[in-house]
């Protein structure tokens, strides 16, 4: 009972601290409508429709995985900021086990996210996205999974440095390498045998490809495959993720 | 006893922080660390929190094993940290409901607790303010109602004043004060004010490179050690005349001046005057903690509070 009670008081605390800031609020809704009518717009209206959807419409399910990497992975230098100025020392102190901290941590960044894959949805209605309710569900849970995994790497990395600075540049590496070799803005079918292995590696692949599934239904792995892959590497994450919160 | 460690020792590397120190803190009382930076009071009361493991030694706090039961260590004590860690973006009272959910406070008592907490302190107005509009001297009152709130046998505070104006040390004195006799609650602080240890602690251990150097009633320690000091300036300077008399504890030489350290100034002052010879100045004052420190922990400066590993210091900037 006092674990749950202290999961849901470490959550609490993220969610508050959340609708508190107000710039990240503005900044979650901002940078998606840039990459969907900037990107997507501006770059659709040279290139020729993608496996039978304008460019714009293709990328929109990579546009969603985009926006839960980058808000999940940078999730993780709140605990350094946490850290640095004593924050978290309260928290580290009460008797509630490591594994309850990291939970309501994963969890509190989990919530980030998901209040931007709302706004994403929403977004969708106005570019005609094929929505129904039953793909809604579907890929909101989808996008959880991938939200799980991904802050869950974030807290790895922050529970590890202890410079804000250092954990940019090491986020850095982690996060445009996943995105550029995940299909995200181009399909994984035909690319070379060395592209191909990078891409077949890399977790979020297969979170790009479910989520292209569930709303274009374009599926380059079998369902079943993607969920599988991205609960397995959401296990070790959080597994390495409660180990390097006992250390700290 | 409430709080008991054997040889408990921590080392970082090759720096040892804590090194092999017995301590033995009775029940209801207010103990005082003191020390230099560095010293290793930080390390020790971290160990005694549970937050960091000891390298080896034993120790207990309200009877159980730091080691073997940190649950229920934990649930035991209050922690008032050095930094403020009270959240800047939650409201005082917000930030307290937090602590009790974190330390499983009874549904039926959390309401109670909070306004209980919040009239000790003085905060009942502020209360549902965002703690980023409160003052350093509320803050620590807001950590030091948050650090109580689930009723601790044992109160750590560490650094309980620091940075603060006299006017709010003296009212966080008061409060700990109070607090201890009402809860009857056992304090144990660490500081560098010594004028905070005379005032606040009944008993003061001072800690140098890990070791404890002295322990006593602040009052013991200053009659024994540092006496009364009478400073004089000597036309012929003659140091070793008066370093014989018997009555003289410690006689140095600083900047022309002669600080001469004896047992009490009432009875003695008249013969040390006169094995002076002529003098152009004389200040008598009683000894203080400042100089039983200072005699034990010498006037060097101390490199920073030793902190971390290889890797955490690499990190640091």
């Amino acid at each position: 009972m006092s674990e749950i009670e202290g999961i849901y008081a470490v959550w609490l605390r993220e969610a508050k601290i959340y609708i508190r800031e107000k710039e990240r609020l503005v900044s979650a809704v901002i940078s998606p409508l840039l990459w969907i009518f900037g990107f997507g717009g501006g770059l659709g209206s040279s290139v020729q429709s993608m496996s039978g959807y304008p460019y714009q419409t293709f990328i929109y399910p990579g546009i969603m995985v985009m926006t839960v990497l980058f808000t999940s992975l940078f999730y993780g230098v709140y605990i350094i900021w946490d850290r640095k100025l004593d924050f978290l020392k309260e928290v580290l102190v009460a008797p509630i086990s490591r594994a309850s901290v990291f939970a309501g941590k994963m969890l509190g960044g989990a919530t980030d996210a998901m209040v931007q894959v709302v706004y994403l949805i929403i977004i969708g209605f106005f570019i005609s996205i094929p929505f129904t309710p039953l793909v809604i569900i579907e890929a909101f849970l989808m996008l959880l999974l991938i939200s799980i995994a991904m802050v869950s790497i974030g807290l790895v990395i922050g529970a590890n440095l202890k410079s804000p600075e250092g954990f940019s540049l090491i986020i850095n590496f982690v996060m445009w390498p996943m995105f550029f070799f995940s299909g995200a803005l181009f399909p994984v079918s035909n690319l070379g045998p060395w592209l191909s292995a990078v891409t077949f590696i890399n977790p979020l692949t297969y979170g790009v490809d479910a989520m292209r599934g569930i709303i274009l239904n374009i599926n380059h792995f079998p369902i079943m495959l993607d969920v599988a892959a991205l609960t397995l590497f959401a296990a070790i994450m959080i597994g390495i993720g409660v180990a390097s919160f006992k250390r700290m | 006893m409430t709080i008991k460690t054997e040889a408990l020792t921590k080392t970082f590397g090759k720096i040892t922080a804590v090194n092999e120190l017995n301590l033995e803190v009775e029940e209801g009382e207010i103990f005082g660390l003191l020390g230099p930076n560095g010293a290793g009071k930080t390390t020790l009361i971290s160990m005694l929190c549970t937050i960091l493991k000891p390298s080896s030694g034993k120790a207990w706090v309200n009877g159980f094993d730091i080691v073997k039961e940190p649950g229920k260590v934990r649930k035991s004590i209050g922690i008032v940290f050095q930094q403020a860690s009270v959240d800047d973006l939650l409201t005082g009272r917000e930030n307290l409901a937090l602590h009790n959910l974190l330390f499983d406070v009874p549904k039926a008592i959390r309401k109670q607790r909070i306004d209980e907490v919040l009239s000790i302190v003085n905060l009942e107005k502020r209360a549902d303010d965002f703690v980023n509009t409160y003052s350093g001297g509320m803050r620590r009152r807001l950590e030091l109602a948050r650090g109580i709130m689930h009723h601790p046998k044992i109160l750590f505070l560490d650094e309980p004043t620091l940075g603060l104006d006299p006017q709010t040390r003296e009212h966080i004195w008061d409060y700990i004060k109070e607090l201890a006799q009402k809860e009857c609650m056992t304090v144990l602080l660490t500081t560098h004010y010594m004028e905070e240890a005379e005032k606040l602690c009944d008993r003061v251990a001072i800690i140098d490179y890990g070791k404890i150097v002295a322990l006593d009633s602040p009052g013991a320690l200053t009659s024994r050690i540092a006496g009364d000091v009478v400073t004089i300036k000597q036309r012929i300077s003659d140091i070793e005349s008066i370093k014989k008399l018997n009555y003289v504890m410690k006689a140095e030489d600083k900047d022309g001046l002669l600080y001469i350290s004896i047992k009490d100034a009432g009875k003695h002052l008249q013969d040390l005057l006169s094995n002076t010879g002529p003098i152009d100045f004389v200040e008598v004052r009683r000894g203080t903690l400042n100089d039983v420190f200072l005699h034990y922990t010498g006037r060097e400066i101390r490199e920073a509070e030793a902190e971390g590993g290889f890797w955490e210091r690499m990190m640091k900037r």
